[in-house]
């Protein structure tokens, strides 16, 4: 709950900021000469050595430096962004990020980094060594009086106009106060920096890009007049009228400050602990508002019961609306992935190209960040055992360049992300193979199709001949299934051999909303999740009383097993007289969970259990019903899996 | 000299302090919801406005018999990590008493010999009108989830 550690605030700045560059870098692969791209790799470099060296990431600020002054050359024309460029900036912006996330660093990496930075600069062919006109600018600039305050120094300032070219520099202390009316922390000064430079007006923009907005700034050319032609950047007006000119957006810089500003203004950064607990006052509001119904209804006051509806509507909606705020279009995870093509390009000799659809579909934010690991795997997977390399590919006809597409599209309560290649598919008979062989399946079982297919998840199997770097290390296949059936999702899989593969991953929109079926045990309720339930029947007298020897009941020919949920939870009151038994599938399980009574269906909001009971297995979570009381949502697999066991110790005490 | 003030309750008897400053709330009782399967000495939740918190029995940790309601009992809301994420918790009460202020110097080490409680779940005793004063580890207790069987009373002394 720091959103004020000014650290944790640069922290996430600098993640964006990498982020931006590391798209910038990539998508440069793809348009060398986009000069909007280069520019916007340079800002963002520079606010990034900026705000570092503001916040005392040193390191990270020098480091930085040597990028951007490399990135100044290409966008000065001096040199092309060449594929070794964009690579040794891409493999110094990993540096950096490690700089800033305060991890440890190799020592000497920065050596070597730079110097490759250095080799794909100059490797480029020293660019023609135009030495620009100098140019002397009258600087004059103050800050505004808590400018100290918030975090702006002006000495850094000085130093990057110094690193410009030849400067002297002369304060006015005019505005500063008698003693008595001083206010110690307020910043008094001003500056006038006589620059020479080989440098244009925009480098003198970049060094106030971060105080832009609020300081003012007056820039002189003062050798505009005798330069032949009169530069569009030494616009008369300024000359004339250098107070307008300060806050003139005329720079590119200030331009795109502006629409960051106003985009800042749209968005805000909230965070994610604020958002759960707003969700947990709707969750009580829920509860005060159901108990509301409850009093108006045994009323007779109309108006009481006016309000009452009023409220459910209101409760209703506002619980929507707090879904919608936690949701986050899942584009902020397929970008992550491009970085990862470019990697497992380079690590596979592999061409692969990543096409991603629907970015815009919207997740659960936790939904999202638990799901990258598991999409990196299968993409992984994906790039490694699918993709053919390019001999191949020439071979069977197909395009050099291997597609792997990534997609994501709403269905109902789920969203469904898709991850297709065009690679050799996977082969049945190796997976039967290897299953026989690590005993996953005995030998020549009968298998459908899916079944099969759902091998790869199971633990331990792998069928890479040969561990590779890229898919040997780090999570497995069932490490996969695992996450994703904790976020209460599943996972299809389907193959063409020769055609390729299709992963889909078909996970619930949110984490904090399920529906489910109340149920009561005894004193007892309980939620099973509604998407287990496959249909509620009777257990008749007879049944019960024959059950005491099997526990299975016949439904449509098809013998279904039972788990009486009283004898699993020790339930010590006597049963109801007309049991029902709710069948549910897990897997490709149906069992029948024999409960006192059905409630009814009802929304659930899922709460976490602490720790004290996370072995005790049986549940997932709990929920608050609308009567203020507790109930337990069943695991289902784990229930069923604890009734097999316990029927399994009844067996063996005979 | 450092003093604790502390919220001073009873269970079976025994006065036990936690520190003031843990304490959320003192709840009156109110509907459990028993957890099958847990143990004893976290058998329920509670809903605790809005949350779910674990409801845990001291009594468990020190071998003490549970007793019948009576409508003295209260529960202790308290803000205490558990395994190492802050949390929630409910301790069941026989009854509860003021804040009082425990000074260091009358508190006490926790002596090896004539304790049959297991002595790292304690954390000091503090003397009182010639009466013991409980002051409970809860770290340790909550870490072993108030398993009183490893230890004997010549256990080691405790680092603390």
């Amino acid at each position: 709950m720091s959103g004020l550690d000014p650290t944790e605030t640069f922290r996430q700045e600098a993640q964006e900021l990498l982020e931006q560059i590391e798209q910038g870098l990539l998508d440069l692969a793809d348009r060398p000469g986009d000069r909007d791209l280069i520019d916007a790799v340079f800002r963002a470099l520079h606010t990034l050595k900026g705000s570092g060296a503001m916040f005392g990431f040193d390191a990270l600020a020098a480091f930085t430096h040597h990028c951007e002054t490399a990135f100044d050359r290409v966008r000065r024309g001096e040199v092309a962004a060449s594929a070794p460029l964009v690579a040794a900036v891409l493999a110094a912006q990993d540096h950096m990020r490690a700089l800033a996330e305060g991890r440890p660093v190799a020592e000497g990496l920065d050596k070597a980094l730079l110097a490759d930075l250095q080799k794909a600069i100059e490797g480029d062919g020293p660019a023609p060594p135009t030495t620009p006109a100098l140019k002397a600018f009258k600087i004059r600039f103050s800050l505004p009086a808590d400018a100290l305050v918030n975090g702006a120094r002006p000495l850094p300032l000085l130093d990057e106009l110094r690193e410009l070219g030849e400067a002297t520099v002369r304060v006015i202390t005019d505005a500063v106060p008698p003693l008595g009316e001083l206010v110690p922390t307020h910043c008094h000064l001003a500056w006038e920096v006589v620059l020479t430079t080989t440098h244009g007006r925009d480098a003198i923009d970049d060094v106030f890009i971060f105080v832009i907005d609020d300081m003012t700034l007056e820039v002189e050319d003062l050798t505009a007049p005798s330069e032949d032609a009169p530069v569009a950047e030494a616009d008369p007006q300024e000359a004339v009228a250098p107070d307008v000119a300060a806050n003139t957006p005329a720079a590119p810089g200030a331009g795109a400050e502006a629409g960051r500003a106003a985009k800042a203004g749209d968005t805000v950064r909230v965070p994610a602990e604020r958002l759960d607990e707003m969700m947990d006052r709707v969750g009580e509001l829920v509860i005060a508002q159901s108990r509301l119904k409850q009093l108006a209804a045994s009323s007779s006051d109309v108006a009481l019961r006016a309000v009452a509806e009023e409220i459910e509507r209101l409760a209703a909606e506002m619980r929507d609306t707090m879904m919608i705020v936690r949701m986050v279009p899942i584009a902020q995870l397929f970008g992550r992935f491009r970085r990862l093509i470019h990697d497992l390009e380079r690590d596979t000799g592999k061409r692969i190209e990543l096409s991603t659809e629907g970015e815009t579909t919207e997740l659960d934010k936790t939904v999202i960040e638990r799901l990258a690991d598991p999409l990196i795997h299968l993409i992984r997977n994906a790039a490694d055992h699918g993709l053919e390399g390019p001999e191949q590919r020439a071979a069977a006809g197909k395009p050099p360049v291997g597609r792997i597409m990534l997609a994501a599209r709403q269905s109902g309560a789920e969203v469904v992300i898709t991850i297709t290649d065009d690679g050799r598919g996977i082969d049945r008979a190796r997976v039967r193979a290897k299953a026989e062989e690590n005993g996953l399946i005995a030998p020549g079982a009968v298998l459908g199709d899916q079944e099969l297919l759902q091998l790869i998840f199971a633990p331990g199997f792998s069928t890479a001949a040969a561990i590779t770097n890229l898919s040997g290390r780090g999570v497995g296949m069932d490490v996969v299934k695992k996450t994703i059936e904790g976020l209460r999702g599943a996972i299809d899989i389907s193959s063409e051999p020769g055609q390729g593969s299709v992963v889909s991953l078909r996970i619930p929109l949110t984490l904090a909303i399920i529906d489910g079926l109340l149920v009561r045990v005894g004193a007892s309720r309980y939620v099973i999740p509604l998407g287990a339930v496959e249909e509620c029947v009777e257990l008749s007298p007879a049944q019960d009383a024959r059950s005491t020897g099997r526990s299975l009941i016949t439904l449509r020919d098809e013998l279904v097993p039972f788990i009486r949920l009283r004898d699993q939870f020790k339930t010590q009151s006597a049963p109801d007289p007309h049991q029902k038994i709710v069948v549910v599938a897990t897997g490709q399980d149906r069992v029948g969970l024999v409960v006192d009574q059905i409630l009814g269906d009802h929304q659930t909001v899922i709460k976490p259990l602490s720790s004290f009971h996370a072995d005790v297995g049986a549940f997932s979570g709990a929920t608050i019903l609308g009567d203020g009381g507790v109930a337990l949502i069943l695991d289902i697999p784990a229930v069923v899996q604890m009734g097999q066991r316990h029927d399994a110790h009844l067996r063996a005490a005979g | 000299m450092s003093t604790l003030e502390a919220l001073t309750f009873d269970l079976h008897g025994e006065t036990f302090a936690l520190e003031a400053t843990l304490v959320r709330e003192v709840l009156d009782l109110l509907p459990e919801t028993e957890v099958p399967g847990a143990p004893a000495f976290v058998s329920a939740v509670i809903n605790f406005r809005g949350r779910i918190i674990p409801l845990v029995d001291l009594r468990v940790a020190f071998d003490m018999p549970l007793a019948e309601t009576t409508i003295d009992n209260r529960i202790v809301v308290i803000e205490h990590p558990l395994d190492g994420e802050p949390a929630l918790i409910g301790l069941r009460a026989d009854k509860v008493h003021e804040v009082t202020s425990i000074t260091e110097d009358s508190t006490a080490d926790v002596p090896r010999v004539g304790m049959r409680w297991r002595a790292d779940f304690i954390r000091r005793l503090a003397r009182r009108d010639g009466d013991l004063i409980v002051i409970p580890d809860l770290d340790q207790i909550f870490a072993a989830r108030g398993q009183t069987a490893s230890v004997t009373p010549f256990h080691p002394p405790q680092a603390r």
